[in-house]
């Protein structure tokens, strides 16, 4: 088959769509990850107190910066799409490239699943509360993963502007509920005063709130997979995933700053939605109705960026054969990875069909773990096999080789976080990725285009 | 029957219509181009570097 790729003639190819800028980027890349901050981010709240969750909060926040630095780096210079997948076949090789393309498909699609999940779960609760009795949230579930999939099918950038917009109002809620409550007057508007108790769990509760830090951020780094779209990936790629982090490092400071100075820790960390529940206790109708809007918003967008982004990943291991070929068709007259996006649903919906929100997240976070783990390494490869001068860097990460280093630690620390809390789960999601690399490397590894899939421009290594 | 069973039943609707229009436009672009064409796509290249070649040529 990758003859007769060979032989189309260049007018002839088919190409995604080169239409995206730095704020299509951004709403990629903030637009998976803003509803983290809506939901999920305050169990740590429960595993190391308001104070504890503020640390994770930070810390995480480092962990991600060393992410989005790298990532803008190496993507820059590897304008694909397949983001992380695609860095790691260029640098160290398929079988590790055969597994960060899979942790990719499988975060975002779960990460889809539970967004999902979240919309059909707001809307049951808006029926519950206006006297519907039995309504089935699986319908709207189902609603909101074929509405996204059609969007993403019918091209990118009307599905990353829609992303931009309602990514855009998620943010803006949190900023209006922050100056809402007025937290210039604390004692009489805001409490942190009474509400902050130190450490409940000690030291070693603050390192179990570091697994759940990571809701602040996960999925940012999904900016890269808007590689092959954008009109200038040298320069939207760091300028958009730079602002995303920026953006989110204000919207989790805000988010942790509001809610722990109206909810108790005990509360804050049992809560479903504890920023719509922030604005509960404000009282005010405009600020609980803007803030289930955003919750909602951020659900939808969240999901959306999931669903181009796994769709993405998965065209690319087509393409290069990791998988079967036919994922990597590209659609004529919508240029999207069409039959990816379409496979991709049924699998997403059986995921959101289990219900298992809480397994679902974690299933994600610990497949994103893995791929940030990989990338420390990744980048460590690629400064040393391609030096500063070798080839054309759209952006170069300074300080090197500290962020890989604290990459590595963070996540090594993120790991020991994630046994204490979840075990078992992060036992069986390693054994499962071992063994989808035996059966790689015994049995896929065959059909794989191994010439054709280095197609970059770039010099022999350094050290080759 | 209230309205949030008929806001139910649309939403099952309108998933079918456009799970069942994707599926659609798949099997007939499958038909209607090659396979050589549609998996044409290549990882590292750039269109508008293409056409502004193709200008720089005209010129």
């Amino acid at each position: 088959m990758s003859d007769t790729v060979a032989q189309a003639p260049e007018k002839d190819r088919l190409f995604l769509l080169k239409v995206l800028g730095p704020t299509h980027v951004w709403a990629l890349g903030v637009g998976i990850v803003l509803v983290g901050e809506y939901m999920g981010w305050n169990f740590s709240v429960a595993k190391g107190g308001a104070l504890g969750s503020l640390i994770a909060c930070w810390v995480i926040g480092l962990l991600y910066t060393c992410v989005a630095m790298i990532d803008s780096e190496v993507t820059s210079t590897v304008a694909a799409a397949g983001g992380q997948y695609t860095q790691a076949k260029h640098i160290i090789g398929p079988l590790m490239a055969f597994n960060v393309g899979l942790y990719l498909v499988m975060a975002y699609t779960m990460l889809e699943a539970a967004d999902a999940l979240v919309v059909g779960d707001l809307i049951h609760q808006i029926g519950v509360e206006t006297g519907a009795v039995g309504l089935d949230p699986r319908a709207f579930v189902v609603l909101t993963i074929a509405f996204l999939a059609w969007l993403n099918y019918r091209g990118v950038l009307m599905t990353l502007t829609v992303n931009f917009l309602i990514t855009a109002v998620a943010f803006v809620a949190i900023i209006v509920l922050f100056f809402g409550i007025q937290p210039w007057q604390e004692g009489q508007t805001i409490f942190h005063r009474e509400l902050l108790t130190g450490l409940p769990y000690g030291w070693i509760g603050v390192v179990a709130a570091l697994q759940f830090g990571m809701w602040y951020y996960l999925g940012i780094e999904g900016t890269c997979q808007a590689a092959e779209e954008v009109r200038s990936a040298g320069r939207s790629i760091p300028l958009g995933t730079m602002l995303g982090m920026i953006t989110l490092l204000i919207a989790a400071s805000l988010t942790w700053f509001v809610a722990s100075g109206l909810l108790p820790w005990e509360y804050l960390g049992q809560s479903v939605v504890p920023l719509y529940d922030t604005a509960r206790m404000t009282g005010s109708p405009f600020l609980q109705s803007l803030l289930f809007i955003g919750t909602l918003f951020a659900a939808i967008a969240s999901a959306n960026g999931c669903i181009n982004d796994a769709a993405r990943a998965w065209f690319s291991m087509g393409r290069d054969k990791y998988m079967p070929i036919w994922f990597g068709a590209v659609h004529p007259r919508y240029r999207t990875p069409f039959r990816s996006i379409v496979f991709l649903i049924p699998i997403a919906v059986s995921f959101a069909f289990t219900g298992l929100l809480d397994q679902v997240i974690t299933f994600s976070i610990l497949s994103g773990l893995l791929g940030y783990t990989f990338m420390s390494i990744n980048v460590m490869k690629f400064r040393r096999s391609w030096p500063l001068g070798s080839i054309d860097r759209g952006y170069v990460h300074p300080f090197h080789p500290v962020p890989a280093l604290m990459l590595l630690t963070l996540c090594l620390a993120t790991y020991f976080a994630t046994y204490l809390g979840y075990g078992a789960q992060l036992i069986s999601i390693l054994v499962f990725y071992i063994i989808a690399s035996i059966w790689f490397a015994l049995h896929r590894y065959r059909y794989v285009a191994r010439g054709d899939q280095f197609t970059m421009a770039w010099p022999r290594p350094a050290n080759y | 029957m209230t309205i949030w069973s008929i806001a139910t039943y649309v939403a099952w609707g309108i998933s079918g219509l456009l799970l069942g229009w994707m599926l659609f436009d798949v099997i007939r672009v499958g038909q209607n181009y090659s396979e050589s064409f549609l998996l044409s796509a290549r990882e590292g290249e750039d269109e508008l570097l293409h056409e502004a070649e193709e200008e720089e040529g005209r010129q």
